[in-house]
């Protein structure tokens, strides 16, 4: 298509979305033009938006030949709420409790993403105390995302039940700690604008200290029954491959990105709170399928829990909240901010432009379960449906925060 | 070594992409991320130039997102000097300028090979009354697609070049564009009437809203 042709948002291209234009167009005979040199006919399938293994109300447009997937449209929105607007209609502090439902399985990361970017456009310092916390409880949600993550891959491999049990097992431990300190297990609404909510409770970490101390023996007990395994062996390697110059092309973050053999983590790029004062490695993958990526998260969960030892034994008394934040009448001066962690999925960024006014003038979630979901086509063409669920399912996404 | 200032990417960028127009936007909060304004029809000569500067290889197109700027009264506090009451004072005096709204692209690049950024890229419309179009960069980073889709769905600006530019989060059939700052909500998006008289007023009151509207 000539690049510099007007186009108008409502013009179609030839093939690929004729899903969409299916109830003007004669989509049997022009498939079949498409499909000339195959065997069979061309089928078109809606996977989703109710489908057990699209993680939610997720929608695939596929076009299939026989089994194999000739064409992938991804459709979203049934979650769209237009958090962006509420967010511009209420306070700073008023979306904080919003940000949790965006990716639902990290709340934590969430709030601090955000909690990072209003700092930033407001010029507020964070206690030492608070820095603490927040490094403690993002990498506790780490382990508990990619835990719960290779579960689901799982599931979504037919290994029906065991390993997803085991991981929820394991998470749910995690989200005791999470519940005792923040009051809740998943919505936690937890980080403010110089700090935290409230203090740790008296032998938090000592709990802490013991989930953390017995969790590489479930690792390794997780890994004795999965890494080796055969069937996942067979069933994730060579599979869904993403090279390096796509990865970078297409803004994939996190796990998908170092699969694929690319050194950029946030964590150490950034240099964001105090990591810089922990030493951890940053796995990296050299094929790019899907058993790279479920192996980048077991590696990551194992450098979490070592940046997790040091820092709960390490962590100062004093405030856990700036005494000089003003949570109440919070005006930030006219300007703009881009502020970004590395979440468990991967970059999640917030652009914040302030007009002095208590409501942010334009507030913008960078989603990286919906970035990463750009090249799914490109990882799934040429394969079997079977193939790309499990693709799907090594992307890492959650519904609340691709639709928004 | 350290990224180069706006200043310094704006006077390499022009001269390497002869007749672009460039200018450096100040962000006026602590983190200072200043921004570079580009004309619309240069804007794909420039980025291609980010992103294969060897200095700069802003290989990394992270975020995309629209803006939205309605028609405002400036007022900007000048200092002039007025003879009062026989002496020359210098007196404040509020000056108000109009300007007219604007829609805005942002991109926020970074490099992941030299791991520095970001660098800011924004693409102005002339004015809000539709059609607004800027130029796509799909072409250039992958990651504009949905991105895109994202900000003409919900901002309504045309991005030329865009390869797949339909709607993303909301239905194929909704009309209006909902992010924008003067985007009034229907009464009701679901509205069915039923055979009462009340309520087929109520409807007639509600079509003829969303005529007037369209």
């Amino acid at each position: 298509m000539d690049p510099t042709a007007p186009v108008d948002g409502t013009q179609f291209m030839t093939f690929h979305d004729l899903a969409y234009d299916a109830g003007k167009t004669d989509f049997q005979r022009k498939a079949q033009s498409v499909g000339q040199g195959r065997e069979g006919e061309l089928l078109e399938v809606a996977m989703g938006p109710q489908h057990p293994s699209t993680h939610g109300v997720f929608r695939m447009d596929v076009v299939l030949d026989g089994e194999t997937v000739v064409k992938l449209k991804p459709v979203f929105g049934y979650l769209h709420r237009n958090h962006e607007k509420i967010a511009e209609n209420t306070s700073y502090l008023g979306s904080m409790p919003y940000t949790d439902r965006l990716d639902y399985f990290c709340s934590l990361t969430n709030n601090w993403a955000y909690a990072l970017s209003v700092e930033k456009l407001a010029g507020l310092q964070v206690p030492e105390r608070a820095e603490y916390i927040r490094l403690i409880t993002a990498e506790l949600t780490r382990v508990l995302n990619h835990t719960c993550l290779a579960g689901f891959l799982l599931q979504d491999m037919g290994a029906l039940g065991t390993p997803l049990m085991y991981a929820f097992r394991e998470r749910e431990k995690i989200l005791d700690l999470i519940e005792s300190l923040t009051g809740a297990r998943m919505m936690c609404n937890y980080m403010r604008f110089g700090g935290c909510r409230c203090d740790l409770p008296p032998g938090w970490l000592d709990a802490a200290k013991k989930v953390v101390a017995e969790y590489p023996r479930f690792l390794d007990e997780f890994e004795t029954l999965l890494s080796g395994n055969e069937i996942l062996m067979a069933r994730t390697q060579g599979v869904g491959k993403l090279s390096a110059e796509l990865a970078i092309s297409a803004a994939i973050t996190g796990p998908m990105l170092r699969a694929s053999g690319v050194d950029y983590d946030l964590r150490k790029v950034d240099n964001y709170g105090i990591y810089s004062r922990y030493p951890f490695r940053v796995p990296l993958g050299d094929h790019g399928d899907v058993y790279d990526r479920y192996m980048i998260r077991m590696l990551e969960m194992r450098e979490s829990l070592k940046i997790l030892e040091p820092a709960l034994k390490d962590i100062p008394e004093g405030p856990v909240v700036d005494p000089k934040a003003k949570l109440r009448g919070f005006r930030p001066k006219a300007g703009e901010a881009y502020g970004r962690i590395e979440t468990p999925k991967g970059e999640l960024g917030f652009y914040l432009i302030s007009d002095g006014s208590p409501n942010p003038y334009r507030y913008r979630v960078r989603p990286p379960s919906l970035i990463n979901l750009t090249i799914l086509e490109d990882m799934c063409l040429g394969q079997t449906v079977a193939d790309a669920i499990v693709t799907l399912g090594s992307v890492d996404i959650v519904l609340g925060e691709v639709d928004r | 070594m350290p990224l180069e200032t706006p200043e310094q990417i704006k006077a390499r960028a022009e001269a390497a992409v002869p007749g672009a127009q460039l200018s450096v936007v100040k962000n006026d909060s602590p983190c200072a991320q200043h921004s570079l304004l580009v004309d619309v029809e240069h804007a794909y000569a420039v980025a291609q130039f980010l992103r294969d500067d060897p200095q700069l290889r802003l290989d990394y197109c992270s975020n995309v997102t629209g803006v939205d700027f309605l028609d405002a009264e400036l007022s900007e506090k000048v200092k002039v000097k007025k003879v009062v009451d026989g002496v020359e004072k210098e007196v404040e005096e509020v000056k108000k300028t109009k300007r007219a709204g604007y829609l805005e692209a942002v991109y926020h690049l970074y490099s992941m090979s030299l791991k520095h950024g970001p660098v800011i890229l924004r693409q102005r419309t002339p004015g809000r009354a539709d059609p607004v179009r800027v130029t796509s960069l799909t072409p250039l980073w992958r990651s504009c697609e949905f991105q895109e889709r994202e900000v003409f769905d919900l901002y309504g600006v045309l991005f030329d070049g865009h390869p797949d530019l339909r709607r993303i989060l909301m239905w194929d059939g909704f009309k209006d564009y909902p992010m924008r700052k003067d985007y009034v909500e229907p009464d009701d998006y679901e509205y069915e009437p039923t055979p009462h008289d009340d309520v087929l007023e109520k409807a007639k009151a509600h079509q003829a809203a969303q005529e007037v509207k369209a």
